[in-house]
Parts: structure tokens; sequence; C-alpha cells
């Protein structure tokens, strides 16, 4: 036993510290995420004896455009079963994938603004896509009760307050059209939102997802850069990432 | 339609949607002096757009270069017996919007058509008899040879600078590629292996992305090819991948003579007994309906446009697919993107996150009529090739077939192959039967009120056969490459409007020799009225195995040549 858990932890030093390897940002030996994550540098400044000092700023963006906050506590829940924490790096959590698609609830995406949504309505095949009147907001609102209502009938529990294999439970009946609902497919809501997920783990940091860029440091992407005209024919190298931040030129 | 408010002076030409065969069309005419204006409904566009371009979530997932649906979108059902519905989000395809279309956010994959298209029944009935076609199969000649075609080739490659290197098993050409083929990279010169060691014949992707700094023949200059790995669904910010803006554009702008009206959605074709006398289009900032009058007027939208504009306006005999008669929407044909490999690799890591939307190694060994189909059932072919177009990571999560879609394996699965999965892709031709077209929505309407465009439409026999046989060629070469995990076959299964597969549609107006079973002659004149030119790939009779856009600069070319000795002489060309 004795030897298990040595080995365990042996793995998990290994693990934790490829994971900071390859995101190369270690704080007082932590991975940067989480309430940390929210401190992130702001600007560089120079001072007027020409030396880089480094500002940091509070996040203003982790703040709430569309969800309630027992929305937002079950989307965080939600995404995060997912697209867990684990020995590659943080999960949608701390990437803040549920600011992310509280964000785009309220904009272009939740208002389904630039989709046809003109009557009639019918209910069509399988292959002619999604033909329902509801818009991503509202299909989020319903989603989010019914996930609720289920985890109730299910478990007597708040989703919120299931342990990780009951939320998981709860959304495979999701996933696998296993709940009965009236007003919005179980798993057209499902997949919005795992959709949405792999959006807030990997889009630019300027969506508010992919928090510190430590979803592409975890994949060894390198984000937004200008060119590669210097590694394309090469073998596989780690690149630092960019983000579009870094284009502005602040 | 209300009365018309205003009405413009007559000009030379007019040309509706300013993108590869509108800017191309534009720029030869204004060489030649004739005076004209392009109506083109979406924006301007420069390449300082892209300054911000590097951003998978805004431009590949919320389309930000692609025409807004809730204005306008198609209809779509799979057979004649189903009610057709809106496409209401973007899946299958996607449609390009603003200055330059569809030709700024392609990837740059530059084919020309092979001899065996070009003569597709003639050859296939030479080879196999008549009996090798089935009943609705309505695949017949383009009306022009390969040679013939060859010069306009040339032009098209010439003039966005191409850079490929000879296919061994291609038709012949006047010339080689203005530029030298691209940077191969590690993972293509693994399929260039594994080919060679299959007896396959593999050669660099001719590509749109310039491999060196290149002037063209209009003396337009552009820098080289980055491999930034943003070209599909992006406006390149170096002005390297070839488009319409930074090609042919300027220069029939630098003329005098063309004048682009921007936010102009033409609705319809005037008419006047046989012949069109001008276009009518609303200035979408402010409502106002406009006639322009014209001696020559040039469809150069996208397929659908192409074919709406004409059956709103009552010009060519609309398609009948219960008899087979009529010619406008005949012939709508796709691409079978399915027949492909996917292989993860345990010891290896690639540099597919960088890449550019042509780079790639292609070969031709099963495609047309270059294998011997005697023993198989389905006609044509496809190019099968591996592309490092640049894998983005909200896109691309490839995991092993049996990995749960979600959750923990999920996510270490997705993390660990991310820059360990390689693809093969077979790029399918599609062929025309009697039950696949277009036509005009009896129930949905755009954002004026007309008709959207109704697409009948479904993968046959034909297409399933063909997928089957392209996974296999695929899966083969996947494995010589060493792949230790290689996906099984899945069935093409019903065409799915859901899922992206290509932005090749073809079709509609189609080009022939005989008027009664084709719209326009090989000068993209229409046989119905000859001051009406229909230029794209609206004019394929039907999809080839490879990218379109060679074909519909060829094309093009050809019409422009075309539209000038009609200027002189008129009545139908021959």
């Amino acid at each position: 036993m004795a030897e298990n858990a040595n080995q365990q932890e042996k793995n998990e030093s290994l693990t934790r510290r490829r994971f900071l390897k390859n995101s190369g940002i270690a704080i007082g030996g932590l991975a940067v995420g989480g309430a940390l994550g929210s401190l992130i540098p702001f600007k560089d400044k120079t001072d007027k004896d020409g030396v880089k000092t480094e500002q940091k700023a509070e996040n203003y963006n982790l703040a709430l455009m569309f969800f309630t906050q027992q929305q937002f506590r079950m989307v965080e829940a939600a995404t995060e079963r997912i697209f867990p924490a684990d020995d590659n790096g943080p999960g949608a959590k701390d990437l803040g994938v549920a600011y992310f698609i509280d964000h785009q609830l309220s904009g272009d995406w939740g208002f389904n603004a630039r989709e046809y949504m003109q009557p009639p309505f019918f209910k069509g095949e399988k292959v002619q896509g999604y033909q329902g009147r509801l818009r991503r907001r509202e299909i989020f609102d319903i989603g989010l009760r019914e996930l609720q209502n289920h985890s109730l009938k299910k478990f007597e529990k708040n989703f919120i307050d299931l342990d990780e294999e009951q939320q998981i439970e709860v959304l495979t009946d999701f996933a696998e059209d296993k709940v009965q609902l009236t007003t919005i497919s179980p798993s057209g809501f499902f997949n919005m939102m795992r959709t949405a997920t792999l959006e807030g783990a990997y889009s630019d940091p300027l969506y508010s997802g992919n928090r510190n860029m430590d979803g592409w440091k975890m994949r060894n992407y390198p984000g937004s850069q200008m060119a590669y005209t210097d590694v394309i024919d090469q073998e596989f190298k780690v690149i630092a990432p960019k983000s579009l931040k870094d284009h502005l030129g602040h | 339609m209300k009365s018309v408010a205003k009405k413009l002076p007559k000009v030379d030409v007019v040309i509706v949607g300013v993108g590869w065969a509108g800017g191309i069309i534009a720029a030869e005419l204004t060489k030649q002096g004739l005076n004209c204006v392009g109506l083109e409904r979406g924006k301007e566009r420069k390449t300082e757009d892209y300054f911000m371009v590097h951003d998978e979530l805004r431009y590949a997932l919320r389309y930000e270069l692609m025409q807004d649906l809730s204005k306008e979108t198609i209809t779509f059902r799979g057979n004649e017996k189903l009610r057709a519905l809106p496409m209401r989000q973007y899946g299958s395809f996607i449609l390009g919007d603003n200055l330059g279309g569809s030709g700024v956010h392609w990837n740059g994959q530059t084919y020309r058509f092979l001899p065996y298209d070009f003569e597709i029944r003639s050859k296939t009935i030479e080879r196999y008899g008549e009996k090798k076609i089935p009943k609705d199969m309505t695949i017949q000649d383009w009306g022009i040879t390969y040679d013939e075609l060859e010069p306009y080739f040339d032009k098209f490659e010439k003039m966005a600078g191409i850079s490929g290197e000879e296919n061994p098993l291609g038709p012949k050409r006047s010339s080689p590629y203005p530029t030298p083929p691209m940077k191969t990279t590690p993972a293509l010169e693994k399929f260039r292996k594994a080919a060679t060691n299959l007896k396959l014949h593999p050669y660099n992707r001719p590509s749109g992305n310039l491999s060196e700094a290149y002037t063209n023949p209009d003396g337009v200059s552009r820098a080289a090819c980055q491999y930034c790995a943003y070209c599909e669904r992006f406006g390149c910010e170096y002005g390297a991948k070839a488009d319409p803006v930074v090609t042919v554009i300027p220069v029939a702008k630098k003329t005098g003579k063309f004048e682009i009206r921007t936010h102009s959605n033409v609705r319809r074709v005037l008419k006047s007994g046989n012949k069109a006398t001008g276009v009518m289009y609303i200035d979408t900032t402010t409502g106002e309906e406009i006639e322009q009058p014209a001696d020559i007027v040039v469809l150069t939208s996208y397929v659908f446009n192409n074919v709406r504009l004409l059956l709103q306006s009552g010009i060519g005999r609309p398609y009948n697919p219960n008899s087979g008669t009529g010619v406008i929407g005949k012939n709508y044909a796709y691409q079978v993107q399915k027949g492909s490999a996917t292989g993860f690799f345990e010891k290896e890591e690639f540099n597919t996150f960088a890449g550019a939307g042509a780079l790639g190694m292609v070969l031709d060994d099963y495609n047309g009529d270059n294998f011997d189909h005697t023993k198989l059932n389905f006609i044509h072919g496809g190019s099968i090739a591996i592309s490092q177009t640049g894998l983005r990571p909200i896109s691309n999560n490839k995991v092993p077939k049996g990995t749960p879609t979600w959750g923990k394996e999920f996510k270490a699965n997705s993390v660990k192959y991310a820059n360990r999965m390689l693809s093969v892709g077979g790029q399918g031709a599609s062929m025309p039967f009697k039950h696949h077209y277009l036509d005009l929505d009896p129930t949905y309407k755009d954002e004026f009120g007309d008709p959207l465009v109704r697409i009948t439409f479904d993968f046959e026999e034909q297409d399933r056969q063909l997928a089957k046989y392209l996974n296999e060629r695929c899966i083969e070469i996947m494995k010589e490459m060493g792949a230790d995990l290689v996906d099984p076959f899945e069935e093409l299964g019903p065409y799915d409007i859901t899922t992206y597969q290509s932005t090749h549609n073809t079709g509609g107006v189609i080009m022939g020799a005989d008027p009664d079973a084709s719209a326009v002659n090989n000068y993209m004149q229409m046989w119905d009225a000859e001051n009406v030119f229909v230029v794209g790939a609206t004019a394929f009779p039907h999809n080839s195995g490879y990218n379109p856009t060679g074909t519909v600069g060829a094309l093009a070319y050809r019409a422009a040549e075309g539209i000038l000795s009609y200027r002189d002489k008129g009545g139908i060309l021959a």
C-alpha cells in the first residue's frame, strides 16, 4: 500500500511537472488557474529608466451578462464534467468556460442573430438540421431548469450539490435522450453545451475562456503566431503560445 | 415589386457578384475598354481587415466572412416526397459574402479538371459501354475539351501565381506552374514515401498560397505565404493567398472603367423579348430600388443565386425533374468527402498546428478514369491527399473510435492525440442524377420576400460505392504511413446538411453543345438570352474529384473572351 501511495505521489508530481513545463508558468509551485488566473497581466509599462515593469489589474470580465448565479454554478459544474481537470491541466471551470458561455449567450450567438429564424416551423428529418423556434439563450434557460428538475427527481438534490458521479449520470441521461422533455431536445441541449465547452476551452482568451492560454498550453497549441515559415518543414517542437492581444502592440 | 424608383444611365456590362468570376470578367473586359459596373451585395473588403484574423471562434465557428443566413439561406430535402426546410444554421457548406465572395475564404487548392471530365459521357461509353451509366445518372459532355480549355487554365494559374509541380498522371500543360511548390512537412513526406512504396504517384498540391514572392502578368505583386495556418474560412493578412481582392479587382479598377457598388443586392434580371435589358437591385443601405440598364448582363454570384436570379426573372427554361426537360436548376451536384482515413500515432508528434490552406500532397491514381472501373459499381473517382491546413484546437479533437465524446477519457485522448493524428482524405467526384436539382421554394422567403432556392439532393449508390472504395485506398496509405491505429470504415449514410463536408456546390446552369440539354454554350452564353452570360461552377454538368476553383477560373477567362467577341459580332457564339 505504502509503495502504491508513493508511486502515485511520484506520478502526480511527474504529471504536474509536465503541465508546469508545458504551461511555463508557476506561482509558488501551483499552476495558475481559478482565482489566481483572474489576476492577469494587464499591460507592460516602461518606466522612465526604460525598464519594463509588469502591471497587474483585476479582470473585470469575470462577471455575468446573462446567467443567474445559480445557472452559472450549474454550467460551471456541468462543463467541468464534460471537460474535467486532470493530469494534463485545468478543466472547464478553471479555464473560465462558464464565463465564456455566459458572454456568448448575451450576444449574436445567444440570439441566433445570423441564422434563419423565420416561420413556418416544421419538424424535419434529422439531416435537415435544427428547425426549432427557440434561440440558444432560451434553450439554455429551459435546459438548465430541466437539468435541475431531473436532478431533484433522480437524486432529490440540486444539480450542483450532487457528487461527480451523480452529475455524470444526470448529464448522460440528457446526452442519450433518456429524459422526456416536450420543449427542447435533451441531447440537442447537451451537445450545444459540449460544443460551447470546447469553444470556451480553446478560443482566444479574448472571449473569457482559455484562461491564461492554459487550454492551448495543455495541448501544445501555439495560438496566434504570425508565421511558421521557419518551422513548417521541421519536426514537432513546442512553441510558447501567443494570443491576439500580442498583435495589438499596446 | 414596386414600380421602378430610379433608373441609371446604361453601361456596357453589368456584373452581378464580384468574386473570382466577376473579378476576372471585370479585369478582362475593362482592359479592352468596356465600361463595367459590378454589383456586390456585401461590403468592401481589404487585406487590412485581417489584422485580427487568427481567431478560430470568430471566423471558423461564428462565420465572420459568410453570408448572414437571417437574411437569406437555402432550403433542402433529400427527395421530392419530403418537405424542404430552411438551412437555419451553417453545416455542410458555407456561403461567402462581401467583396471577393468565397474567393476570399477559400483554401487555394487549385486543380485543372481532367480530360475525362469534359467528355465524361463519351469516354465512359467508349471504354465500358452505355450500360455502365445507371438509368437516372444524367452525365453529359461539357461541349468543350481539356485541350480547348488549357490556355484558360494557364491564364488563371499565371494570374493567381499557382505554386506547384508537374502531376505525374496529369494532362499536358503548355507551361509549368508559375511558382515552385510550397515547402513540405514531415507529415507530407510520410505520405509521399508511403504512396511511393505503394507504387502510386504523389505530387505537391497546386497551391494558391504563394511559395515565393510573385509578380503576375498584370503587374500585381504579392508576398509569400507564411504558413500561419489560418486560410480556410479566413482572409489572408499577407495577401499571399490568391483572392480576387488582391489580384483581378485592382487590375479592373486601375483602368478607371470598373465601378464597384457594394451593398447592392440584385433581385431581378430585366428583359425584353429574349434579351436582357439590365438588372434591378436594392441599395441595402437605403432600401431603394434601382434599375441598371446594360448591353450585357453577366451573372457571377455563387451557384445558388445564379440559378435563383434566372428562375425569378423568367430567363431560360426551368428544369422539370419528371420529364427531364428544361435546364435551369438541372444537374445539381456536390462532392463525396467521406472516403477518408484517420490514423493515430503513439510515438510521433507532428507540427500540424502550422500549415497553409493548399499545403498538401496529393495523388490521382484513383481519380477520373485513371483506373479500371470494369468490375466496380461506380464511375469516376477522387483525388486522395494529405492536407496540412493547420489543425485549430476547437475544431480538431479527433479521438480513436470508441472513446466517449465527453468526460475524462475524451479529454485525455483529445489532448494526447492533438498532435499525433493525421488524416488522408478522398475527395470524390459527384455525378448528377435526374432527381437532383435546384428550384424555387414554395414556402420560405428571403429578407425581400423573394423565394429561397430549394435543393433536392441525396447520396446515391454511386456515391456510397465510391466513398467505400476511396476509404479503402486511404486506409492502405495510412497503414503504410505507420499509424498505430486506423479508424475503421464508416458508411457514407444519407446526405446530411448539418455536418461540414465541402463548399463545392455545382450545376444548375450547365454548359454543353446541345441547347436542349444545356443552359449555356462553351462561352457561358445563354442559349435562350444571347446577351446574358452565367459564369461559375453553375456551368459544371457534374463535379470532379477536385476542388472547383481552378476550373471556375478557366471558364471565367473563356467567358470573358466570349463576351468581347459577342460585343463585336453579336448573336450566339460558335
